[in-house]
This record gives structure tokens, C-alpha cells and sequence, in this order.
């Protein structure tokens, strides 16, 4: 009844043909995240060149909700500002996070709206955030190491 | 479309049982009939368990083993009374029972026995008379298998980490069942001298394979170790007698079979009960306190430190009561072996049903033969998770991931697999539903 909801044209689309798949060098950070419930597991890569994302390139294996949420990533964060990045990046969590009952904003998220359905499926709402969770622990890292060790 | 079957000997009268579960009566997402097909992750109850929970507290509930009152004493013989008809069912004595709060506290409790003793040893502090049996030496080896729970593996690498033991598995073949003669990681490639505990299930949780727990009993007592079986797969759906079992401790879970959450089993033998330091400490455990130091009661005691779950023990006797009162319809089986009769002609109809289908991959054995009701499978193309959410948005629940059974998981070169798993209230038409719904997912996402 509520799977055309859940799985909407769009997410079914980046599932099949996942945009920017793969692991490509040079890279900023890496990390590798799992779903401990199912086992899902995600390495993902950031380039930064200053304060722009260059590039975000991932690999792994799981259901089509987090295959096709980090095709979404890739495809909304590469050529943006790192602080767009991560604003995007709250708007998901929001989302996801809000049980069906918070209203997207589609100038914000762009693709990733079609994952609105999927805030109503706590269980599933982990294999949307994996991706994200990944790429905001990778940005992170990336930004750590490139800001300047201050001495003691 | 709903298929008509012809009579399969040895069912139970599913329309009857599942009456008894008011849970089954509800439908889901939409008006679905609720297929229940998650089982073996925990069972519905019964009316007359949850009237027995309801009497208990309503007329008789106190603190168990505390005060003197009348409530306190018809609290103690209802919770006691629940041990007797628990023991009974697996041939124990009633001595032997540990409640605990589910069958991992249960293998905690044992693995703990071995952490516990080793530490207390090497501080030369009082143990059991017989605790040496439990101190544990560097060197020393822990025998599991790759198909284990995580409650029955995760424990075990703790004691490893704590004492300076070692942990070895013993492998599976292609079709899931123990792979007791190879040469690296069969029964007596892995078993030795140093060998000082063999735990393993009785039946995999994923698999359904029951493994040869006689077998692999005789050839661990052989070098001197304990047996410890992860029974939550086995009692509840097969006529289990600890004496013919050959295990030294058997673990289980009440919510798996017909009873309440928050109740497990552990049963030991009693004179390695008896060598046992406790586990969890505190009131009700105790034999004299004082300032300098405590001494403990005897078993099963012992083991059951503070105000314990007195409703959900007499929940559990209710359940057994239940289960023992089954008979198949054509009257020629009860109790247990009803059960397991009844499971395994489900199992026979899934396991025949989903290898007709195209582009269904089977885990675990593919016939009936040592192999009970649960069915695990991968549908080529689609992520247990997807398969699972089309099944779920059509009422039938079953469970997908790795189901507690990672390295299992690794070991068959599978990321996650969907998995259903049948009780007393499961008939032929719930089967029927699980194959329409795998088909839909299949066609859903156009891999068919
Ligand atoms: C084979 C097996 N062992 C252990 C457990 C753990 O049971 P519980 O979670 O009730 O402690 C389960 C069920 O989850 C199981 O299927």
C-alpha cells in the first residue's frame, strides 16, 4: 500500500544506476561505516580542494534505501561548499528523523525529498542515514587534518 | 487466490491454535491478515499465559523468597511450582533450573563461572570446593562453532580476553551443517587436550540445522570439557531430554517459546552448579553476611540474586502447560512431539515451495533431514531489507539482516538474508503468502 511512498521513482532510479560509485584517489579522508543490524557496510572517500567538496566517492553493499541515499549524496554535495554540504546534511537528519511529520524543502535537499517516505519506516530510516552519517564523519576528518596542528 | 491444500499428516489444527493467540486476530498496514513468520526471534503468547500472568498478579503477587506473609508464600510456591513443570519438560530436576532473564544471561552466567573462578584463583581467594574445573590457564582453549549466536559466541571471546584462553570453531560445509571431519577445522582437528569448553547450538537460529550435539558431547567429555548448548532453537520446538541430550548446561529463552519476555532458563548439571561462583550478587543469593567477607547459597539460589521475575516464571509454566496440551489433528502426536511434527511438514512444504522459485537461493540444509522450522534465503537482486519491507507492507513479518549470525553470514558469503521461521500457529496458508510476497518483491524490482 505505502511502497510506492517509500520507494519513489527516484530512489529506485539511483539504485539501479548509482551515480559516482567507486572509490577514486586522490582523497582528503576515508571511513568505513557499517548498519550493525544488518550489516550494511559503506567506505566512503571525500576530496576537498579549500572549502569546496571535489569529490565524494563510496563503496559497499546493502538494501536500496542506502545504496540509492549515497548516489543522492554524491550527486547534491560534489561541487558545493563544505558548510552547504553539511547544512544539506542537518535538512536529511531532520528529515529522517521526523517520523513522516516534517515538510522537506526541496530547494535544500533536492533529490534527496524522494527519501520523505521513508521517515515513516523507523527501521529503515538507519539504512537513509548511512551514507550521510559516513560522509559528515569523513568531512570532519578531512577538515582536522587539513587545519594546521596548533602547538601547546 | 488462495491455494487448497490436500490433508499433510502430522499438522497441528492451525484455525484452533492460532484462536488462542489474540495477536493473530489483528490486521496490518492497511488490512493485511497478520503473518506472523518471526518466530525465532520471539513467539506470540497464548491466552492462558497472559491470564496466568494477570491471576499472579492480581491474587498472589509478593517478593519471592522474602517475608513470611501469606501473598509471599503463595508467590514462592507459584514461582516454584513453574520451575517444577520447566524441569519436567526437559527431564531435569528441579534443583537443576536457574531462571535467569533470557538465555544470554543464561550463557553469561556459565561464561562468567570460568572469568569469575580464574580471577578468584589467582588471587587465592575462596572458590567452591570442585571450582577448579573453571580456572582457566593461558593456553587454554574454548571450542564454538561458525554458526553460532552471537549469545553463544560474543560471551566466549570475553572469557578468552579475560583469562588468556584461546578460542577455536569448529567449520560448517556448503549445506550448513557441522563440518566434523575436516582435516583443519572439523570436531577433532579443533578438539584437544587444552580443550576446557565446547558450546554450541542445537539448532541455528538461521539454518534450522540440528547438530549432533551427542556426538559432539561424547568426544568433548573424551578430553575432559564441559558442553555447554545454546537450546533457544530446540526447546521450544522439539521433546528435549537433558539426560539423552549429553550436555553439561542447556540455555533458553521463555519469549521464544509461547512465554512472557523477561524469563530464561539455565539448566547444569547440579554438582558443576554447585562448583559455580556466582554471577550476579547481592540479596537472596547470600548464606551468612557479614562485614569481612559472604558465603552463598546452594544452587539454584545461588545464581538468582535479588527479587526475581515471579509472573513471568508462572507466564513460562503456563506456557509449557500449553504446549504439552497440543495434539495433531489426527491425534496421533502431543505435546512437543506434535510441535515438531507440525514444523516439520511446514518445512517441507517451504523448502519445496521456495526452491521451485526462480532466482530464490536456499541457505541451510535443503531437506527436512536434522533440520528444523527455520527457512533463511536470498532472493538474487534484492537486499533482504527490500525483500522484507514488500513482505512487511503485505502482513507477512519475518526477520532480515544477519539475525545475530554475522560470522555465519561471512562464512556463506552472504551480506543478509531473509528468514522465516514457523510456530504451532503457522499453517501451509502462511507459506503461501510468504511465496506470493517474495514473488511481488520480485517483480517489484524487476529482477523477474
Ligand atoms: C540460537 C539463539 N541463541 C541465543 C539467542 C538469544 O536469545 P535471547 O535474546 O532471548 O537471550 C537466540 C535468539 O535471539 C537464538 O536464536
Amino acid at each position: 500500500m505505502d511502497l510506492e511512498s517509500l520507494y519513489q521513482e527516484i530512489i529506485l532510479d539511483h539504485y539501479k544506476r548509482p551515480r559516482g560509485r567507486g572509490l577514486r584517489e586522490p582523497f582528503d579522508a576515508e571511513v568505513h561505516h557499517v548498519n550493525p543490524t544488518c550489516g550494511d557496510e559503506l567506505t566512503l572517500r571525500v576530496t576537498l580542494d579549500g572549502d569546496v567538496i571535489t569529490d565524494i566517492s563510496y563503496d559497499g553493499q546493502g538494501c536500496s534505501i542506502s545504496q540509492a541515499s549515497a548516489s543522492v549524496l554524491h550527486e547534491q554535495l560534489v561541487g558545493e561548499t563544505v558548510a552547504t554540504g553539511l547544512a544539506t546534511t542537518d535538512a536529511f537528519v531532520t528529515l529522517m528523523q521526523g517520523r513522516g511529520r516534517v515538510e522537506p524543502d526541496e530547494d535544500v535537499l533536492g533529490d534527496a525529498v524522494a527519501f520523505a517516505g521513508v521517515a515513516k519506516y523507523p527501521a529503515r530510516v538507519k539504512c537513509a542515514l548511512l551514507g550521510w552519517m559516513a560522509w559528515k564523519d569523513a568531512v570532519s576528518q578531512a577538515v582536522a587534518s587539513e587545519t594546521p596542528e596548533v602547538a601547546p | 487466490m488462495t491455494a487448497v491444500h490436500a490433508p499433510v499428516s502430522g499438522l497441528l489444527d492451525v484455525e484452533r491454535v492460532a484462536a488462542d493467540f489474540p495477536i493473530l486476530s489483528r490486521t496490518v498496514r492497511g488490512g493485511n491478515r497478520l503473518v506472523y513468520l518471526d518466530s525465532g526471534a520471539t513467539s506470540q503468547k497464548p491466552v492462558s499465559v497472559l491470564d496466568a500472568e494477570r491471576d499472579f498478579y492480581t491474587r498472589h503477587n509478593a517478593a519471592v523468597h522474602r517475608g513470611a506473609h501469606l501473598l509471599a508464600e503463595e508467590a514462592t510456591d507459584a514461582y516454584e511450582a513453574a520451575r517444577a513443570t520447566i524441569a519436567a519438560l526437559i527431564g531435569a530436576e528441579t534443583r537443576e533450573l536457574v531462571f535467569t532473564k533470557n538465555a544470554t544471561e543464561a550463557l553469561n552466567l556459565v561464561s562468567y563461572a570460568f572469568s569469575n573462578a580464574t580471577a578468584k584463583a589467582q588471587h587465592g581467594r575462596p572458590l567452591p570446593s570442585g571450582a577448579e574445573r573453571f580456572v582457566l590457564r593461558p593456553g587454554d582453549e574454548i571450542v564454538v562453532t561458525e554458526m553460532e549466536h552471537h549469545a553463544n559466541l560474543v560471551p566466549w571471546q570475553e572469557v578468552c580476553d579475560k583469562t588468556g584462553a584461546v578460542l577455536r570453531w569448529i567449520g560448517i560445509d556448503d549445506q550448513g551443517r557441522l563440518d566434523l571431519d575436516h582435516p583443519e577445522h572439523g570436531l577433532h582437528a579443533v578438539l584437544g587436550e587444552r580443550t576446557r569448553v565446547v558450546a554450541l547450538a542445537h539448532q541455528s537460529n538461521v539454518l534450522g540445522t540440528v547438530t549432533p550435539v551427542r556426538v559432539v558431547a561424547d568426544a568433548a567429555h573424551a578430553v575432559g570439557a564441559l558442553v555447554v548448548v545454546d537450546a533457544c532453537q530446540s526447546v521450544p520446538h522439539m521433546p528435549i531430554d537433558v539426560a539423552d541430550l549429553g550436555a553439561d548446561y542447556i540455555a533458553f529463552s521463555g519469549h521464544k517459546m509461547l512465554g512472557p519476555s523477561g524469563i530464561g532458563v539455565l539448566w547444569g548439571r547440579y554438582d558443576l552448579l554447585e562448583a559455580m561462583p556466582p554471577f550476579l550478587t547481592g540479596g537472596s543469593m547470600i548464606e551468612v553476611v557479614r562485614m569481612e567477607g559472604s558465603t552463598f547459597a546452594p544452587p539454584p539460589q545461588r545464581f538468582e540474586a535479588g527479587v526475581p521475575m515471579a509472573a513471568q516464571a508462572v507466564g513460562l509454566g503456563a506456557a509449557v502447560d500449553y504446549l504439552q496440551a497440543l495434539t495433531s489433528a489426527d491425534g496421533s502426536l502431543s505435546g512437543l512431539a506434535a510441535v515438531a511434527a507440525h514444523e516439520h511438514a511446514l518445512t517441507a512444504y517451504a523448502l519445496g515451495s521456495l526452491a521451485e522459485m526462480p532466482g530464490v537461493r536456499l541457505i541451510g540444509p535443503a531437506d527436512t533431514t536434522s533440520r528444523g522450522a527455520a527457512v533463511s534465503f536470498v532472493v538474487e537482486g534484492i537486499h533482504a531489507h527490500d525483500v522484507g519491507q514488500v513482505l512487511d507492507d503485505r502482513g507477512v513479518e519475518v526477520r532480515v539482516g544477519h539475525h545475530c549470525a554475522w560470522p555465519l553470514h561471512r562464512r556463506l558469503g552472504v551480506a543478509a538474508s531473509t528468514r522465516a521461521t514457523f510456530y504451532v500457529y503457522n499453517g501451509l496458508r502462511d507459506v503461501d503468502d510468504l511465496v506470493a510476497g517474495v514473488r511481488h518483491a520480485q517483480s517489484f524490482f524487476g529482477v523477474a
